[in-house]
């Protein structure tokens, strides 16, 4: 099997594959972990590929999963800021791609949900996403669309009214799991051998990634794979500066509130200031007070704009971000529950620039510019 | 270190007492007669606060106290007071003490200081008590009597006529494994009116003593050791049940001796042990010429943190708030007679410790 998602699914469309642990994955990425669960089918990707696609799962029938996840922008929104939902309604958080997502042990900014199958379920009843008011419009239309209705039980082996919300989640999630990419000029550099695949900027930017410029501690690479994240949660005072004074009153109600049930999924995605409370707002846990998960640096070139809240515009922006020691503007101060590994980096204006075309160089072939090749991407279009 | 552990909050929402399934064993509401006597109370200490030069202080050791002060100051329901365990200088300079002592004015609350070493030997306290006053003192609280002592003390000789500078005499002191140190000591006067202090105490009243350094003899070349240890403990022991909380050794230290249970508290600042390879950039840590465990030198907070020390049955537990680590609590285990680490009891509950090559 070669090492490449495309070709990898189309080996699998080939031959019925009823049950795998892990697939390969693509150069500079390890097999793609698949829950013995959720095993993967040809048929099972292409349900959840339409499933992904399809309007109908939103209260206005404009929105899908892939509005927000779009695979001609690296399954993001770019440029957006955060993501509309219907009717133009905006949440609080900039769209995380798909891409490689198959590899996080923790899915959502904050973590919210263990894996793509939790995941998958939430956004279809977020108000500000898809705004369902619940998940019975989604079975109505599975259990009645024919194609649906031979699909699942192609799938699954079962009758339209035994379909379930899991059924649809596992596709979902089975879907998602071709959605790897690997092969950018940084892996045909470190791990095929081919030391002419990034140019100089990027080689020395390399050396910021590892040395200066501490990045490589968070977001890590391996000997023979590199997903660029430790699958943790950080304060790199991102979002959190802005609210910090609001912290001692916002922190404590915020907690009394999901005592009494609040729904915190809603409330993260709608307001604002709780949104920067981060990974504290599912663990409670001091030390992730304004903590946000490391996400992967593939592809980066073409997600901006970037953190979890889409505050910063540009790769560059980013640095110096973190070159400020967690303020975007030097001089700003920056919040009393900042993680241990933030702090002023000194780099020179180069180290800076060599650091952004070291980024730009993780960038795979079916995401570089022109986006001529997203279609090699399985579930472009339903 | 995995983020899957187990978070505990230290959040406890009003009203919701009763859903302690997901609190700390020892926030269960059994403690006093009466259920209104129990109280907690958050300890900081260790902060090592550094002056470098004009307005430029360790960057690290300010963020370790910076951010103890912050969190504290979230407990919910209130602690009732706040203790700071002592050394919040470096070499106790004005710069250090005022610095340090503005961090520490951002507490809510009635805070309450110990001296440590570091505070003292610059000018033998005289700063340090106009900021924070005496250098020893009890008070009653909920039907505690609480002891703060200066343990850090030493000999007359050493203090007063051995150094040409006072400089000298507190990096001397600052120094481990130095041979021009000295053992502290509370010393005879503070042990005469600790005497007078206990003399109208009950005997069945709750004692809770707080020194820098523990009242008890560990290893001496770090001056984890109080030289005049027993004759101390020989006051507190006639009470039946006596707590001594101690900084200084910024790690995670229990001990019982006859009904003296011990318990150490972390330091905001850095870990006891730590690596050499701390850091890329210059460390500022002091010199330690033995090597020890490893911390995540990434991590600056790492093998830090600060504690929520709740009281019942007249002992202390701590809770201790550790970052990138599982919090910790330690507490007084009445079956045993001695204080038990709540999670790392069995040898299967224990991990690995990293070897070093």
């Amino acid at each position: 099997m070669e090492r490449h998602s495309a070709s990898m699914l189309a080996v699998m469309a080939g031959a019925a594959l009823p049950v795998m642990v892990a697939l390969a994955g693509p150069l500079g990425l390890p097999p793609v972990p698949v829950p013995a669960a959720n095993p993967m089918t040809s048929e099972k990707v292409a349900l959840g590929s339409r499933l992904f696609n399809d309007k109908r799962f939103s209260s206005t029938g404009e929105v899908s999963c892939a509005t927000c996840h779009d695979a001609g922008k690296a399954f993001t929104d770019s440029p957006l800021t955060t993501s509309e939902g219907i009717n133009k309604l905006t949440g609080t958080r900039n769209a995380p791609t798909v891409v490689n997502a198959a590899y996080f042990t923790h899915q959502f900014w904050d973590g919210r949900s263990a894996d793509l199958e939790d995941q998958s379920q939430h956004p279809f009843v977020n108000p500000v996403e898809m705004g369902l008011p619940n998940h019975e419009p989604i079975l109505k239309i599975v259990r009645s669309d024919p194609e649906y209705v031979a699909s699942f039980k192609q799938v699954f082996a079962t009758e339209p009214s035994a379909i379930t919300m899991k059924h649809v989640q596992m596709a979902i999630a089975a879907f998602e799991r071709t959605i790897v990419a690997g092969d950018s000029p940084f892996d045909k550099y470190y791990y095929g051998g081919d030391k002419t695949a990034m140019n100089e900027a990027a080689v020395r930017g390399f050396q910021v990634f590892l040395g200066d410029g501490r990045c490589v501690s968070c977001h890590v690479i391996e000997q023979d794979q590199a997903l660029f994240t430790d699958n943790r949660f950080h304060n790199i005072g991102a979002g959190i500066n802005r609210i910090q004074d609001k912290i001692p009153e916002l922190a404590p109600k915020f907690i009394e509130a999901k005592a009494k049930g609040l729904d915190v999924d809603k409330a993260v995605l709608s307001n604002p200031s709780t949104s920067e409370l981060g990974r504290f707002a599912i663990t409670e846990g001091l030390d992730e007070l304004g903590a946000f998960k490391t996400p992967t640096l593939r592809n980066v070139a073409a997600t901006a704009p970037y953190m979890h809240d889409g505050s910063l515009k540009t790769l560059r922006d980013v640095v110096v971000h973190y070159n400020n020691g967690g303020v975007t503007n030097k001089g700003e101060r920056v919040n009393d529950f900042l993680s241990g590994g933030i702090r002023e980096l000194n780099l020179t204006e180069q180290q800076i620039t060599d650091l952004v075309a070291f980024m730009e160089a993780l960038t795979s072939p079916q995401y570089a510019k022109p986006a001529t090749v997203s279609a090699l991407v399985a579930g472009g279009t339903p | 270190m995995s983020s899957n552990y187990s978070r505990r909050s230290f959040l406890r929402t009003a009203g919701t007492v009763a859903a302690v399934g997901a609190l700390p064993v020892t926030w269960v509401e059994l403690a006093f007669a009466k259920p209104e006597d129990n109280f907690t109370f958050a300890y900081i200490s260790d902060s090592h606060i550094q002056h470098i030069r004009g307005n430029k202080f360790v960057n690290n050791w300010d963020r370790g106290l910076i951010r103890a002060v912050a969190e504290t100051n979230l407990i919910s329901p209130k602690p009732d007071f706040v203790m700071f365990g002592g050394d919040l200088a470096q070499l106790g300079t004005k710069a250090e003490l005022d610095h340090g002592a503005g961090m520490l004015s951002k507490l809510n609350g009635k805070l309450r200081c110990v001296m440590g070493e570091h505070d003292y030997y610059l000018d033998l306290g005289e700063y340090w008590s106009k900021l924070f006053g005496p250098q020893y003192y009890s008070f009653d609280h909920k039907g505690v009597h609480f002891v703060v002592l200066n343990s850090i003390l030493t000999t007359e000789e050493w203090t007063h006529n051995r150094w040409p500078t006072a400089e000298q005499r507190m990096l001397e002191m600052a120094g481990l494994d130095n041979p021009n140190g000295s053992p502290f000591m509370v010393g005879e006067k503070q042990r005469e009116w600790l005497a007078k202090d206990l003399s109208g105490i009950a005997k069945d009243t709750p004692i809770v003593v707080f020194s820098h350094s523990p009242i008890q003899k560990i290893f001496k070349a770090w001056n984890f050791w109080t030289d005049d240890a027993e004759q101390v403990q020989a006051l507190l022991q006639p009470f039946s049940q006596v707590n001594v909380v101690y900084g200084h050794v910024h790690q995670i230290q229990y001990n019982q001796i006859g009904n003296l249970s011990f318990n150490s508290v972390m330091a905001t600042a850095w870990p006891w042990p730590y690596p050499q390879t701390y850091a890329q950039a210059e460390s500022m840590l002091p010199k330690l010429t033995i090597p020890m465990n490893r911390a995540d030198p990434f991590f600056e907070r790492d093998a830090t943190g600060w504690q929520l020390i709740d009281v019942n049955t007249g002992r202390v537990s701590l809770n201790y708030n550790l970052y990138s680590n599982r919090p910790r609590t330690v507490a007084f285990d009445p079956k045993l007679g001695h204080p038990v680490d709540k999670q790392f009891q069995t040898e299967a509950a224990l991990e690995p410790n990293q070897v070093q090559y």
